[in-house]
Formats: C-alpha cells, structure tokens, sequence
C-alpha cells in the first residue's frame, strides 16, 4: 500500500506500484485539475508538488511518491474563494482555455513561493516548462507580476503595522 | 498513455549493497532515477513488462562532496540541485550552466546527471561541459568499482560502456585553474525545452603573448556520441589565434564529429553553426 | 451600467482556474470502455485481410469495423467521400481501420498490436505536384478537388500598363493546431435509446448532423453536449465528427459507455492540420506605386478528403490580393487531392497562406521600386469606396489606414529602420537586426451566402422566478464565447453582467446558432442575442420593469411576463442584411459583410553566430468595430500572435514518406514557450460596423494572418535575404546566407 499526503490529507493507494502519479491522482483521489497534454514532460501541464519540489506527474510512478507530500492545484482556492495568485489570473486574463492553467498556476506558485520578484525574464524563465496555446504567455505573465506585487504590498503593510 | 503497470516489476532495494546484489541477479532491470526519460518511452507503450531497479533510496548518491578542488558528484544529484550547488557553480560553472538549460524546472526537479549519463543520448546537454572537465566516471557492481574517463562511457546511440551489474556512482571532476574563457552555449531553436541540434563546452587557457597554452572543447548531437576536438585542441595549442589560425581550426572541427540529418536539423547547420562557435570562442 | 467594453471577468474562470472545469476525460462514467484506433500503415491500397491474433485473449474486447455500421459509412461533411472506417480501400496513412474497447486504456493499446492487416499497397501520391501530373487519379479527372476563379478587370490590359511587373512564388507547410487538450469524446446510450456524444468539441450541431446517417437516427436520438474545451483552433471543428462515430460506433456495440481519448502522439499524426500552400504571384505596378495588375495562383494540398478543403480554398482565394485595391485582378485558386492525412480547419482558414505572400509580395515591389514599402502599402490600401476583387465596394469600417498609422507612430518605425541599418553597418556586432511590417484584413463571418445558408439561431431565456439565459450553440473553447455574449445581453438589457447565465451548448437544449468558427461568434450570435435581448427587455417593459431594476423587480416582471408558463424564449434567426449580394458561380459581390484589419511591425534580430531569430518587439494594431471585452480581445490578439509566429519560426511539420507528420510529439514539434515571446504592444482601434452588436467585428483569426510576412519582412530588413518560404528556420537562414555568399 502507498500512502501520501494530497493537498494535506491522508490518502492511500491499493493499486498497481507503477501507475503514474498523475494517474493515481485522476482515477484514484477523483482530483481532475491535474491534465495530461503530451505524456512526455514536455508541456508541463501535470506539474504537482512532490514534497515541495515541482515535478510532472506523467513521469512519476506512484511507488515513487510513497510517503510524500502532494499538492495539485485543487491545494489553492475555490471557485468562490480564490487563492491571490487564482484571483490575479481571472482579473489579469491569465487563463483561456484553461488546460496549461492547473500546471501554469502550480509553477507560478513555485515562483512566488520561492520569492520570485516582479522581473519578467525571471517569470518567464520559471514558466518555460509550461506550454500554453491560448495566451501567447503575455497575460499569464502578468498574472505572476501582479500576485507578486499585492504580496510584496501586503507583507510591506504587514511590516508596518508591526511597528 | 500507452504505458501499462500490470507488467511492471518495482525493485526497491534500500541500500547500495541491495540494489548492487538485485542488479547482479537481475542484469537486465531498468536502474531508474528521475525517471524523466525512461517514463518518456514508458508513456509510449516501448518499455512495458519491464523489471525497475529503483535507486531511490540511495541518499547518499544525491550528494556532491567537495575536497579541495575535487568535486564528486553523486549520480543521483538533479540538474535542479547542481544549477544550484555553490560548488559546482564556483568550480564548475559550464555545468550548472547546462543543468539549467535542460526542460523546464519541472524536469531538472527530476532529471538526474547520472541519469542523463546513463541514458547517452547524443544530445546531452551536460556532456560537453563534462567533456571538457575532464570528468571520470565511477562506476560501482556488485563484485567492485572502476573508474573511467567520462568520454569512454559511451559507445554509440543510447549504449553506453557500462557492464552487466553497473551502476553509476559518481562523477569526479577536479575543478581545473581558472580559465581566461569558457562557454556554454546551447543550441535548440526555441529559447527553453529545446532539445539540442548542437551543443557546445568550451575552456580556454593563454599565455601572456597571447597564444593559446590549451583549449578544451566539446560539442554534442554532432557525432552519436559527446566529442572532444582533439585535432582542434592540438593544432591550436600554442598558436596565437589569427585570422589564419581560427579558420584552419575551423576546418578540422570535422576531424572530430560527422553530423547527420534528421527531423531536428540539418548536418550542414550543425556544422556551419559549430565552425562558427568555435570560430568566435578562439577570436 | 454598462458591461461592453469593459474587461468582464471570464464568466467561467473560476472553475478553470481551481480544477474544477470538467473536460471529457474528468469525467467518470460506470463501466465504461476505453476505445482507441487501430490505423493504416500504408498511404494508399486495399486490405486484404485483418488477422486477430489467436493467441491473444479477446473476451475483454470489443472490436468494431465498418461491417458494424448501421447506417451509410461515411463522415458528412462537405461531400460524404471520407468513410468512418476502411472498408476496402485505403486512402492516407493513418486512416482509420477499426476502433476497439477495453476498460483499461493500456489493455486497449496492447490489444491493437495483437491485429494484423494485410495490404495490397498501390504507389501513392505525396504532393500537390505528383497530383498534378495526373499519372495516378485519386479525385474525379485531375485530382482537383475545387477549383475557384475570381476576376476583375483586365488583367492581362493591366501588364500592359505596368512599368514593372514582379513575379514571386511562396510556400507554406502545414502547421498542427497543438491545442493543450488532445481530442476526445464520449458516447453513450441512454435508456430511452437516445445516443449521447459528449467531448473536446467546436461545433456540436456538426457532430449532430454527422451522427444521423452514421447511425440512422432521427435528430431526436442524438445529443451532443460540449465538455469544457481546451482550445480548438479550428481543429475541434470537423475531425470530431470522426472521433463521435467511432466512440458511438463501439458504444452501441458494446453496449456500454465508451471514451475515446488520443494521446498527443496520435492526435498530431492521424487529425487534421493546415493546408500546405505554393501561391505564385504576379504583379504590375506603376513606378510610382500603383498596383495595375495582379495575377495570382493559389494551390493548396488538400490531402486525401475533401473535408471543409473547398471553403478552406475559398477563403484563402478572398484573402490572396491583399488588402489593396487594384483595378484588375486575376486569382485561380485549386486544392489538389494527395494521400496524406486530410487538412482541415485552422485558425485564419487559408488565409494566413495567402496573405503571407500577398504581404511579402510588397516588400518585393518596394524593393524593385526601391520605393519605401511603407508608402507602397499606403498608396493602395483600402479606404471607403475602395473596390475589392470580387468588386465589393468597402462601404463602412475600413481600419486599414488606421492601424497602419498607429503602428508606424508606435514603433518609431523609420527611426528604428535607420538605427538598424546603422547597427548592421558594423561588422564587429554580435547579429543583424531588421524591422518589418504588414498590413492584412480577414472577412467576418462565413463567406458569401454561408450565414444566410446558416440561418444561424440563438435566443435568451427568461424563466419566471427572473433567471436570464443565453441558449447558443457557440462553444467557449478558450476565447471568452461566454463572457462577450453575456456581456453583449447583459449591456442590452440594462442588467449586471452577473445575472446573465450561459447554458451549456447542448443540442437537445439550445438552438442552433452555426459553428463557433470564422471569427462570426461575436459579430453574428452576439448580433442575434442583442437583437433578441432588445425584445426581451420590452416584453419586461410591458410586464411593468423599470430601470435600474432591481433583481427583486426583475423576478416579479419575469414572472407576469411568463404567466403560467415556466419561461419564455427569445429567439432570433439569422436574416441577410438587404444591401449584401454574392454570386456564387460567379463569385462576384459582397464575399464578407465587412472585414476586420491589422497592422504589425516586428522587430527581430538574428544571432550571426546560430542563424537563431529573437524577435524583440511586437507592435500591433487592430481593428475589430468595437471591443466588447479588451482583456479578452488583447487574448486573442496575443495568443493568436504566438501561434502565427510560431507558424513564422519555429513550427517544421516534418513528414515521412508515407506523408505522415514524423515529429508527432510537443518534444519535436517545436511551439513557442514563454521565453520566446516578446512583450507586446497592442492597440485596439474600433471602427464600428453599423451591423455588428455595438460595432462590433471579428477578431479571432484576424491575429494568425498577420505576423509571418512581418517576420519574413523584418529578415529581409535585416539580411536582404528573401524567404519566400516557411518555418523560416535557423537551418533556411544559414543556407541562404551561404548561398548567397557564394552567388
């Protein structure tokens, strides 16, 4: 039996070893945001956390995930309570057809995460493992500037009222 | 997803001397580390009813070790690690260079340098830099270790030199005096996740006159295996790099690799490209 | 309150943006099957045999072949030439030869390898040039599958005019649409026996329409219901025809519900792609720079099947002069029968073929004229008045000189075409750089009578408790359908854009308002849906509603205007503007009811060392009558953007020699990442259009045309180096310079 930790809850998998993460997480765990668009790593929308690090799914045998913390994008908002960085793609017109955007938002999470400042080339290097059809990047780039922006507001009013 | 796990057999060894002995029963397993290229063929329905050695657990191949000027880096390191590696972007600066050119970060996260060593494709992007390192491979079986110079661990298209039982250890490379230049340069078309047409490593070394007192340089996806340019190197080697001396240079980088033509590219790009790096290295 | 031209949040966002979306493959379905295809290997024969292997254990299987067909074997399209599966003979590699199921998709794959066919292989014919010798007929008497002429004037009077007369040839190769989600459908039977087809789909009255004679059916028996969609292209508008007969082929034999979902691999090898084109031209101009003549040849492949290749053709030929008034004209367009896999649908509908080559066609002239190619473009683009081709007088909402104008302030284009020529004056920098330009226009709408053909229907519903919906047929597969139409209804209405609903394109629930293609969505349904709005709103007027109206009011209005009945529907139809006329056979008139029009200057500088092309700026302007929703227009502007220069630089269809796409994979078929796109500057210009909601035009495909003969113009800038044909690829560029150093 492989046990993980998806988006904070404990799940276990009965299955076959080698089925893919992505797999597991579709079928198994009914957590349908992750997609599929090439199988080979190449377009970046199955990227997931795998204890933090993020990783394509579509190339992770389940075993290999055993004990590991998960998170997919169902990790962020709800569609009436969106996540900032969710929020910033609706208002920036960083999502169209929304098939890159579960991938695109988990390594755009990365980004901000990691403290990744408002400089486009740094965004757009963080982003080069995702492809995206619709958009042309321009918007979904933005998207990460302005959720890095209201953050750096925000923690600088943090800051402030500290004192 | 063409990949079916019903036929798949997982060994999950947990220590080194447990995964040498299951490789030495089972020659024919599948070592597997980041998996970024093996689940690739996977997908593709080319690797099913295969037996997996899974390396995992082997934490202390995911480590780089720094003595002096010696660096041994462990073959399960990922690219996402060694780009990031104070020492191997102080020591080996070519390298971190590479590792962060291959996919996006979601594959360096995975890819391991052993992997990409293992799995010799022509196009591998951290091969030049290795070449031109002189790094040494150490490879470890069930009945001992051996050591060999990075180049000599490929044979061919995907075939390596390894033996039944082998597993890569490590990759030792002993940081070398600072270069008057070096280069990195990737060429893939697109500016991310390309796969290369040609790849390039190069160090250089001169004398205060200027002449040249030694030039290393590598190229990949000319040739189905990494090269270095020796006839290049040696005719170089102590020339002042005139007009004459480059394109001379130039014209034997042929001596060393033999391009091809395929979906990817052209031999006649990837060799007037190359004459042109090496060309503009050495000026 | 107004929501048009505001940047409405997508109505359906949120749902994307959590994962909570349902595209087809997120749906479970109870005991369902797998079906996957087993496909030709060869171009073009006839089986001989199809030999399961005995071995294999087949209980877990369901096979289905054309023998299982009820009804008539054949995909309606244009013609109903493309059969379902092969019975006898096959016409392209990759054709497909028998579905089969199995619960686990992997079983499913296995299973194909265990089948074997065996083949008389007949000599195939791979190009448009091998088809038209004729030595071997595919397609009526000259593997000629449409033939189109458009004419005007005298052209050959025209040369006689000319002081210069300047002859080019272009070449176009096929493009794959590469929408992130891979086709895919389910079908299934429901108690009652109606046969329900859900999936990654355009337009689902096609799919309708294609399942009756498959199945023989009454329309009753059939529903198609879109899944959320991610993206089209015009790749989902016909080739799902196919895959719905196939999962409703198995589906009814196995009884049981059956998905079909291709892998990338398959996806890009087996569906349709861009027509690959060769267009000749030949031009007569004055010396000041007047266009007097200009005579076009057109040829696009139309691989094996006519599919929509007639109409894709039609378009092409419309678009082929450019956007210039010349006084005669003479374009001859065919689409020639190959044994590929059949082109179809893409973004731009043959028109980004033509126009590269009419644009790059005026970079030839400027340079023969050695006039400023600014100033050719400026002296023959279209204005009010202006007569096109097909001697269409261009009555309102020309843009043409308009976004000229704004791009060339915006981009400082003289200036930077100085600073450029300076730059590549110096041997000692690291590349050349160049700046071009283009002007093109797309035609809104279906062409000619294919909107009164259409007689497209779309309505609102007003249901008593005050719930307002918009019933269409247009599918939202990424560009904002759902959001412009219901800020359209929204803004007619008087209402908050909030209390607009969309219901989902369902056949057995809405009506059939055409296919969501040919930029016609906002200008046509959103056209119907306004008028349809306007009615509604009056029939509340009269059940007592006063603005601002409340929702409460609403709800109470709703209610008296519906009396007893649940709700009531406002529905329009689509009626042909009195002042439009096109002839068909002669295809003289009005061949759109207006155009939209764009203006791009790229700048673009090549590495001297890898020939590799960074484009550094993009500038653009627009005219689409009137943005409903910016945001989503700078979308579409955008996006299409990075798939045309993708087109321009990077996107090489490598085909084998059974004419199948040999880099089937995102690996090797190279897209544009984020890292090779420049940020853009977009303007929008609004030019109304008197028949458009609020103004507003098309925008969809507008974008595609445009960038590759900007590209092709920047390099020239750049290099002098003319590539007439594209990808214009790192390996092009080098071998032209190398050519051209040794001539």
């Amino acid at each position: 039996m492989i046990q993980l930790k998806v988006n904070g809850k404990q799940r276990s998998f009965r299955g076959r070893r080698f089925k893919r993460l992505i797999d597991v997480l579709r079928e198994d765990f009914d957590l349908t945001g992750t997609k599929e668009g090439c199988g080979e790593g190449e377009c970046g929308a199955c990227s997931v956390f795998v204890d933090g690090e993020l990783v394509n799914s579509c190339l992770i045998p389940v075993y290999q995930a055993d004990g590991a913390r998960v998170e997919t994008v169902e990790a962020l908002g709800d569609p009436d309570a969106l996540d900032p960085l969710q929020a910033s793609f609706l208002t920036e017109g960083g999502a169209q057809c929304g098939i890159c955007t579960p991938g695109m938002l988990m390594s755009a999470w990365a980004f901000v995460r990691d403290g990744g400042r408002d400089d486009l080339d740094a965004i757009r290097t963080a982003l080069a493992g995702n492809l995206c059809r619709c958009t042309g990047y321009q918007h979904i780039v933005s998207s990460v500037v302005a959720t890095v922006r209201d953050k750096t507001r925000t923690s600088a009013r943090r800051r402030t009222k500290k004192k | 997803m063409r990949g079916d796990p019903a036929g798949m057999r997982v060994l999950q060894p947990r220590t080194i001397e447990e995964a040498l002995d299951a490789f030495a029963r089972r020659p024919s397993a599948v070592p597997l580390a980041g998996g970024t290229d093996f689940m690739v063929a996977w997908n593709a329905g080319g690797e099913n009813g295969r037996v997996i050695l899974d390396l995992s657990a082997i934490t202390s191949w995911k480590r780089v070790r720094v003595s002096g000027r010696g660096l041994r880096i462990g073959a399960l390191t990922t690219h996402w690690q060694l780009q990031h590696e104070a020492s191997v972007k102080k020591h080996l600066p070519l390298l971190a260079e590479a590792c962060a050119t291959i996919g996006g970060r979601q594959i360096q996260t995975r890819g391991t340098l052993g992997g990409n060593i293992a799995n010799a494709s022509p196009a591998g992007d951290t091969f030049p830099p290795l070449a031109v390192y002189d790094a040494k491979v150490r490879l470890r079986s069930a009945s001992g270790r051996r050591t060999l110079p990075f180049i000599e661990v490929f044979e061919g298209v995907k075939k390596t030199s390894l033996g039944a039982g082998e597993l890569i250890e490590s990759i030792d490379v002993d940081a070398p005096r600072k270069p008057t230049r070096q280069l990195f340069r990737k060429v893939g078309t697109r500016a991310a996740s390309a796969i290369s047409k040609t790849v390039a490593a190069g160090l250089l070394w001169t004398r205060p006159d200027g002449a040249i007192r030694e030039l290393r340089f590598a190229l990949g996806s000319m040739a189905p295996t990494v090269k270095r340019l020796r006839a290049v190197e040696a005719f170089v080697a102590g020339k002042k790099p005139t007009g004459e001396v480059v394109e001379e240079a130039a014209a034997l980088l042929e001596e060393d690799v033999s391009p091809i033509d395929d979906f990817r590219s052209t031999r006649f790009y990837r060799l007037e490209v190359s004459r042109n790096l090496l060309r503009a290295f050495l000026k | 309150m107004s929501s048009v031209g505001e940047s409405s949040r997508r109505k359906e966002g949120p749902e994307k943006l959590t994962g909570v979306a349902k595209y087809v493959d997120d749906y479970h379905l109870p005991n369902c099957l797998q079906g996957v295809t087993l496909r030709s290997s060869i171009a073009r024969g006839v089986i001989k045999e199809i030999r399961f292997d005995p071995s294999y254990d087949w209980d877990s299987v369901v096979v289905a072949t054309a023998k299982d067909i009820p009804g008539e074997n054949y995909v309606y399209l244009i013609e109903v030439d493309q059969p379902l599966l092969v019975d006898r003979e096959v016409h392209h590699a990759e054709e497909p030869i028998l579905v089969l199921g199995h619960k686990d998709r992997a079983k499913a794959y296995e299973a194909l390898s265990h089948i074997e066919v065996e083949y008389e292989p007949w000599d195939p014919v791979l190009t448009m040039e091998e088809a038209l010798v004729g030595k071997r007929i595919l397609y009526g008497d000259d593997n000629v599958f449409k033939r189109f002429e458009i004419s005007k004037g005298d052209v050959e009077q025209g040369f006689k005019d000319a002081d210069v007369i300047v002859s080019k040839e272009y070449r176009v190769p096929h493009q794959e649409q590469a929408y992130l989600e891979n086709n895919g459908m389910a079908a299934w039977e429901e108690d009652d026996g109606t046969l329900v087809l859900m999936g990654s789909i355009q337009c689902p009255f096609y799919v309708h329409k294609a399942m009756l004679p498959l199945f023989a059916r009454e329309p009753e028996k059939v529903r198609v219901i879109q899944a959320t969609t991610g993206g089209g292209f015009g790749g989902k508008e016909e080739y799902p025809n196919m895959i719905a007969g196939h999962a409703a082929l198995l589906a009814l034999k196995a009884k049981r519900p059956v998905k079909m979902i291709y892998d990338r691999h398959e996806d890009m090898r087996a569906t349709t792609k861009r027509h690959p084109a060769r267009v000749r031209h030949r031009t007569g101009v004055t010396k000041d720079g007047a266009l007097v003549a200009q005579d076009i040849d057109v040829l696009m492949d139309g691989g094996a099947y006519v599919t929509l290749s007639p109409v894709v053709l039609s378009r092409g030929i419309l678009h082929a002069s450019g956007p210039y008034e010349c006084p005669n004209v003479r374009i001859v367009g065919r689409v020639i029968a190959t044994n590929t896999p059949p082109n179809g649908a893409f973004r731009g509908f043959g028109a980004p073929q033509t126009l590269f080559a009419a644009e790059l066609q005026m970079e030839a002239i400027a340079s023969r004229l050695k006039m400023d190619p600014v100033s050719l473009r400026q002296t023959n683009l279209f204005r009010i008045g202006s007569i096109t081709a097909t001697g269409q007088t261009l009555r309102e909402s020309v843009g043409a000189e308009n976004v000229l104008d704004r791009v060339l302030s915006r981009s400082k284009f003289r200036q930077k075409k100085s600073q450029h020529a300076r730059w590549n004056g110096s041997k000692t920098k690291p590349t050349w750089r160049g700046i071009g330009l283009a002007t093109v226009f797309h035609g809104d709408g279906f062409t000619g009578s294919g909107e009164v053909f259409l007689r497209s229907r779309a309505g609102i519903e007003l249901v008593h408790d005050g719930t307002l919906r918009i019933d269409a047929a247009s599918t939202e597969i990424g560009q904002g359908t759902t959001s412009i139409l219901a800020q359209i209804v929204a803004d007619a209405l008087d209402v908050p854009y909030d209390w607009i609903d969309v219901e989902t394109p369902d056949t057995s629930k809405v009506p059939n308002s055409g296919p969501t293609v040919a930029s016609r969505t906002c200008m046509v349904v959103g056209g119907l849906l306004h008028k349809a709005a306007k009615k509604l709103k009056k029939a509340l007027v009269q059940a007592g509603a006063n603005w601002p109206l409340t929702r409460e009011a609403l709800a109470t209005s709703a209610a008296r205007a519906c009396g007893k009945k649940r709700s009531i529907d406002f529905v329009e139809q689509y009626r042909k503007p009195g002042d439009v006329t096109w002839d068909e056979e002669t295809y003289r008139g009005d061949a759109y009811g207006v155009y939209s029009y764009a203006a791009m200057v790229v700048d673009l500088e090549i590495d001297k060392t890898t020939y590799e092309v960074t484009v550094r700026d993009v500038i653009t302007a627009q005219d689409v009558g009137k943005a409903i929703n910016p945001l989503l227009v700078e979308g579409q502007i955008i996006g299409g953007t990075a798939q045309a220069l993708g087109y321009a630089l990077l996107e090489n269809t490598v085909v084998d020699d059974r004419g199948v796409m040999q880099n089937a994979q995102l690996t090797n078929y190279i897209i544009p990442t984020a890292l090779d796109m420049p940020t853009m500057d977009v303007t929008i210009v609004e030019e109304p259009y008197s028949k458009g909601p609020f103004g507003a035009k098309g925008v969809g495909e507008l974008p595609m045309d445009i960038p590759a003969p900007a590209v092709a113009a920047a390099i020239y800038d750049a290099t002098g180096l003319f590539m007439a044909e594209l990808p214009i690829l790192p390996e092009r560029l080098c071998q032209a310079l190398h050519d051209s150093a040794q001539s």
